[in-house]
């Protein structure tokens, strides 16, 4: 038997109010990250040490510039929705919680955006 | 109301510490230190936009030896995170939950991860001197 109303189990949504979309959302973002990951390493790898010219002309490349911001992407999607559990499981006290919450999340966005437009601007040739 | 004599639960500390708890705190360990080093990609994107100077400063710092350990860090955690993370994903499609499969796999992720770093540094050490 079940304790949950009907209406309850339609929305599927429990205590939390938002179902299981945090927790679908760490998943296809880690998925997502396996094959992105590994493409990012290899290619860290080859561009060691590279000089200004060749690093541009690699960040710059349209295959690589998509590649990097789709890392981007669901990496700061992937790393803000751990942090979340993280400072959820460890700190207690709620003003403190929800100071570091903010603050993870508003970093999260900046460094992305940051981060993203440093690509375009070098694949568009700015500066 | 006298709650100070209730049973407590049993805390974290008299647990004898085993392979499967360390590496599931060390992915949440690397986990957080991975988004610190996300601030390293930032910069070295930033620098590149920036130009000559800023991206010299920020190569500068990686080639420095502190960079270089912060990278090996990084480095590790990166594909620990990886191959454990491909540990979760099967675990959450209900594969390898038998207490024998679980010490196989955390024992294949320990090594995947500790070989892949050293791969990656001798691939990135051969492109510095090519």
């Amino acid at each position: 038997m079940s304790l949950r109303s009907p209406l309850g189990r339609a929305r599927g949504l429990g205590s939390a109010k938002s179902g299981t979309q945090h927790w679908w959302a760490q998943r296809l973002t880690a998925v997502a990250l396996v094959p992105l990951t590994i493409w990012f390493v290899i290619a860290m790898v080859a561009a060691t040490g590279s000089d200004h010219a060749t690093a541009r002309a690699f960040i710059g490349n349209p295959v690589t510039a998509v590649l990097l911001i789709l890392l981007i992407v669901a990496t700061f999607h992937h790393a803000q929705l751990g942090l979340q559990v993280v400072i959820e499981d460890y700190v207690h006290k709620k003003p403190v919680e929800i100071g570091l919450l903010l603050f993870v999340k508003g970093a999260a966005i900046v460094l992305a955006l940051a981060a993203i437009f440093a690509v375009l601007s070098i694949a568009f040739g700015g500066s | 109301m006298a709650t100070n004599n209730r049973p407590l639960s049993p805390h974290l500390q008299v647990y004898r510490p085993q392979l499967t708890s360390m590496l599931s705190i060390l992915h949440r360990l690397t986990g957080v230190a991975l988004a610190i080093g996300t601030l390293l990609l930032v910069w070295w994107l930033i620098a590149a936009a920036s130009g000559p100077d800023a991206y010299a400063t920020a190569q500068g710092f990686i080639g420095s030896i502190l960079g270089r350990l912060l990278l090996l860090g990084w480095t590790f955690a990166l594909f620990y995170h990886l191959a454990n993370g491909i540990r979760h994903l099967a675990w959450d499609i209900g594969w390898g939950f038998e207490l024998p499969t679980a010490y196989t796999t955390g024992w294949l992720v320990v090594i995947v991860s500790i070989v892949l770093t050293l791969v990656s540094w001798v691939g990135g050490y051969a492109a510095l001197g090519g």
